[in-house]
């Protein structure tokens, strides 16, 4: 129990998948909801980069960990652009409130 | 218990820890000092599975970039002089009850399942083959994904641009 094993790393990418999923449930404002998804796309890449360090070093998922990340990436910076439209539009960043596309 | 335990149950803490105060602060900008920790402490953990350069990678974009877009982000779309710069929560506690269930399905499914675990040697350094892999197999994705950086390099630019009136 006490050696850390695959099993150890499942269980703590399963706990911050869960943290950021109760984030993106429970808040309003829109740049919340954008921090929980990059705790969750982290649990996701623990996953991979576990998985390949304990199938015998397959070097797969590293790259797939790696792709995960150039991704956030762009998903932040194209997020950030739409969330600083909103603001421009309706003064505010609520998702409760933002219910149509044009004025 | 040798080192390498107590080192992986520190960052586990660590980026848990963190990442609760992540989705549970009122202050906004709080929340955004808290995620810097629980980047840390994934980078940590992806440098004590061995995966180097995913590790400093890991700190680079996130730390470096992502973090600095969302407090940039945080920054730009709260009302600092007005003091409000909190953030509501809706339906805490039948979220709470929803995502505990899940939560548990989760570790059940991770407890239980028989994973095949063959550890393997550390390798020195996964640079070369990493290098190596992403310009041989992979190198379609490789190059579709800086087409992708650039097409949201231009779509951001063009969407976050202020209409000359």
């Amino acid at each position: 129990m006490l050696v850390v094993g695959l099993t150890h790393y499942l269980v703590l990418s399963a706990f911050l998948f869960s943290l950021g999923l109760y984030g993106i449930v429970t808040r309003k404002n829109a740049i919340m909801v954008l921090m929980g998804i990059e705790l969750m796309l982290n649990a996701a890449n623990i996953n991979f980069v576990a998985f390949s360090r304990y199938g015998n070093y397959g070097i797969g998922g590293q790259l797939a960990a790696l792709f995960v990340i150039i991704l956030a990436a762009a998903e932040a910076a194209i997020a950030l652009a739409i969330v600083l439209n909103i603001y421009k539009t309706f003064a505010n960043v609520d998702v409760d409130d933002i219910n149509n596309l044009k004025e | 218990m040798n080192w390498y335990d107590i080192i992986f149950y520190l960052f586990a803490a660590l980026v848990l820890v963190s990442g609760f105060l992540v989705v549970t602060a009122k202050n906004i900008v709080h929340a955004a000092f808290y995620l810097l920790f629980t980047f840390f402490g994934v980078a940590g953990i992806y440098a004590l599975l061995g995966a180097d350069f995913i590790s400093i990678v890991q700190i680079m974009v996130y730390v470096g970039g992502i973090l600095v877009l969302i407090l940039f982000g945080v920054m730009l779309t709260n009302k600092i002089t007005n003091v409000d710069i909190r953030t509501g929560t809706v339906k805490v506690l039948p979220a709470a009850i929803v995502i505990g269930i899940f939560a548990g399905a989760l570790l059940a499914l991770m407890v239980k399942t028989g994973w095949y675990s063959n550890p393997g040697q550390i390798p020195e350094t996964t640079l070369p083959v990493l290098g190596k892999t992403l310009i041989t197999q992979y190198v379609l994705i490789f190059e579709l994904l800086g087409m992708l950086l650039l097409v949201a390099l231009i779509g951001a630019a063009s969407i976050a641009r202020r209409d000359k009136e």
